[in-house]
């Protein structure tokens, strides 16, 4: 089988989903797909979920990374706070945007190396290190920001939350091709391999050679950066650094972004393209709610049903079924091929 | 989330309880929750300067969002010998014994913003604003400025379930109730926030003919409607125009759209409610006057007519 039709079979699943909610939500919400031009960028529905789910999607490649090694990052929302922060003040402080920029990123690389080490060096659980700097993190934007909404009307930063570049918005364009690097850094090269590796038997993998503590470092980095650049985003969209509110929660829809996207949180294989799929479920969903025009009420009720739906779905039991009553039918006629996890 | 501010009062506080105050002077002293939300910084900072004003002698304790906190301040208070005492109560339960003991050591309480759920007469009065009130303030602008003109609004609602979301929703509703010109055609939640109050609002242009459909928005704070502002400005309208925008709290960056002509109005939450407590606490000193139990700070009217540069330069160094 080509490596195209393998990778076709592996995100099928959420292809199907995502399908499915924009059906769905077409159907709620009859004019969804209108798309258009306005002010010099795409407009309509489905650009929204794009753009609004830059945040969790760029969150969602990082955490991919981060879960595939069989650990966890819950502070890239208090991280994105943090670098929200810090380029609001950068640049109310007559900074350059290219220094801001610098700064913010330094500051998210800087919060993942804070990770990788309590991780990697120092042995702690994922769950509880990073449990650390989601709850401090969210002090330190505070201490930054004063506790107030620390606002800025620099044109450079404001365009990264809100421009269009060919009438894509800024967002949009940045997750996709943050996404795309990832993915090929991860997959044209044995990083990809390593980093699953570590995930299945982190003690093997080091016998074998690999340079597990050096490699889980970089990933949590990674998802520091990836943090980082959402943060930006949040900041600049809304031309003002909301330390109370930036990323808040949203370490929990990363999270299950990766789950929708179908990796394991036991680690190991990985899709970062899955994951983005995941995000764009999530946002889906969120957005579909929201055109809907339901009473607030049942937000959250809607959003839970519909994705308890996705996960039943892919569940390993009903799953196995689902093969099960598929070689029933078909195993007169010819041998099925397995189904690729 | 110590602001600046915050640090130095509690500094100043605790340097005060060793400190005798030699002037005849009153002491009072002031138990704030904490500084959560940039109205609360503005609350400290005015009953600061409302107190520097009066020549009063506050001495402040910040709370740090635990009610234990408060309690040692009261007790701390009351072994001082303050002559009343402020309290911004972080809950409304468990207060009784703590208030008992300043009604036997005769020092008045006077609650600040939010409420108790003790007994009437253990404390002087209450000093607040009225939500419902509020929503209503914003409503009755919105009928007089449609002045019978047919008008679709859409709502930005706060957290789903908290008292404000729902108490300024239904001053809203009873405003416009009556007058069939109006009608809310959309209601979400933004949670109170800039970004969400951006998002749903670019859901409400989409859901309602690229917000042809859509004649005013009607938000249940300030920072909502900073977000949605800029999302009908990305949509291609004009705020403040094709859309009109009204909303609550007047924190210092909506005066600033009000400037741009990009918001119609806004109802202040004052964070002035030391004045209001202070004058209450003079009468009753003077002359044992009792003031009533609650005292309703004024819920003001903003519009673009009211100089709102000025308005904004004399609020945004108060701490918001």
């Amino acid at each position: 089988m080509s490596a195209a039709g393998h990778l076709l079979r592996r995100i099928a699943p959420q292809l199907v989903t995502l399908a499915a909610t924009l059906l769905l939500i077409a159907i709620v919400f009859p004019g969804f797909f209108e798309i258009s031009i306005a002010n010099g960028r795409l407009y309509g529905s489905p650009i929204d979920i794009l753009n609004r789910g830059a945040p969790v999607a760029l969150l969602a490649i990082g955490m991919t990374l981060v879960i595939a090694t069989k650990g966890i990052d819950l502070s890239v929302g208090a991280v994105m706070a943090i670098c929200g922060a810090v380029a609001a003040a950068a640049i109310t402080s007559g900074m350059g945007l290219v220094a801001t920029l610098a700064l913010a990123l330094g500051a998210g690389l800087a919060c993942g190396l804070w990770n990788g080490l309590l991780v990697s060096v120092l042995g702690i659980q994922p769950i509880v290190a990073t449990l650390i700097l989601m709850v401090a993190g969210r002090g330190i934007a505070q201490l930054i920001t004063e506790g107030a909404i620390l606002t800025f009307s620099n044109e450079g930063l404001i365009f990264i939350g809100s421009g269009a570049f060919f009438s894509v918005p800024m967002p949009v364009l940045i997750w996709v091709l943050a996404g795309a690097l990832v993915a090929l850094v991860v997959r044209r090269s044995a990083l990809g391999m390593l980093i699953e590796a570590i995930g299945i038997n982190r003690r093997a993998s080091t016998l074998a050679g690999i340079n597990a503590r050096v490699l889980l470092i970089a990933v949590y980095m990674a998802s520091g950066l990836c943090a980082a650049l959402a943060g930006i985003i949040a900041a600049a969209d809304i031309r003002g650094a909301d330390a109370n509110n930036a990323g808040l929660w949203l370490e929990l829809d990363a999270i299950l972004a990766v789950v929708i996207g179908g990796t394991s949180l036991l680690g190991g294989r990985f899709s970062i393209l899955a994951s983005l799929i995941g995000a764009m479920i999530i946002q889906a969903v969120n957005t579909g709610i929201l055109l809907s025009g339901f009473p607030p009420e049942y937000n959250l009720i809607i959003k839970a049903a519909i994705i308890l739906v996705i996960l039943v779905m892919q569940s390993p039991a009903v799953r196995t079924t689902l093969i099960f009553l598929r070689r029933d039918k078909t195993s007169s006629q010819s041998e099925t091929e397995p189904v690729v996890q | 989330m110590l602001s600046k501010k915050a640090w130095i009062g509690a500094c100043a506080a605790a340097s005060m309880g060793f400190a005798v105050s030699a002037a005849t002077a009153q002491t009072i002293g002031f138990s704030q929750i904490g500084s959560e939300s940039g109205w609360r910084a503005a609350e400290t900072t005015l009953t600061h300067q409302e107190a520097e004003k009066r020549g009063i002698d506050l001495k402040f304790a910040d709370a740090q969002q635990k009610q234990e906190n408060q309690i040692k301040a009261l007790r701390s208070f009351i072994a001082q010998g303050v002559d009343a005492i402020l309290l911004a109560p972080v809950v409304a339960t468990g207060w009784d014994s703590v208030l008992e003991e300043a009604q036997e050591a005769e020092i008045p309480v006077v609650l600040l913003d939010r409420m108790v759920d003790s007994s009437k007469d253990l404390y002087l009065t209450a000093v607040g604003s009225d939500l419902v009130h509020e929503g209503n303030v914003a409503g009755k602008w919105l009928v007089d400025a449609t002045d019978g003109e047919a008008c679709n609004i859409v709502e930005l609602q706060g957290t789903t379930g908290s008292s404000p979301a729902i108490d300024r929703k239904k001053g809203f509703e009873d405003a416009i109730a009556g007058h069939d010109n109006l009608e809310i055609i959309r209601s979400q939640t933004g949670d109170f926030t800039r970004t969400k109050g951006k998002e749903v609002m670019e859901s409400f242009l989409k859901a309602e003919d690229g917000g042809k459909n859509i004649c005013a928005l009607y938000a249940h704070n300030d920072d909502m409607a900073v977000g949605a502002i800029q999302a009908i400005k990305e949509a291609g309208l004009k705020p403040g125009e094709d859309i009109l925008v009204v909303s609550i709290d007047a924190v210092p960056d909506i005066f600033k759209a009000m400037a741009a002509g990009e918001a119609n109005a806004t109802v202040e939450l004052t964070p002035n409610m030391a004045g209001p407590a202070f004058d209450a606490l003079a009468a009753y000193m003077k002359d044992g006057t009792m003031p009533p139990k609650f005292i309703q700070t004024e819920s003001k009217l903003f519009t673009p007519d009211d100089d709102p540069m000025a308005v904004y330069e004399e609020k945004k160094d108060l701490g918001y």
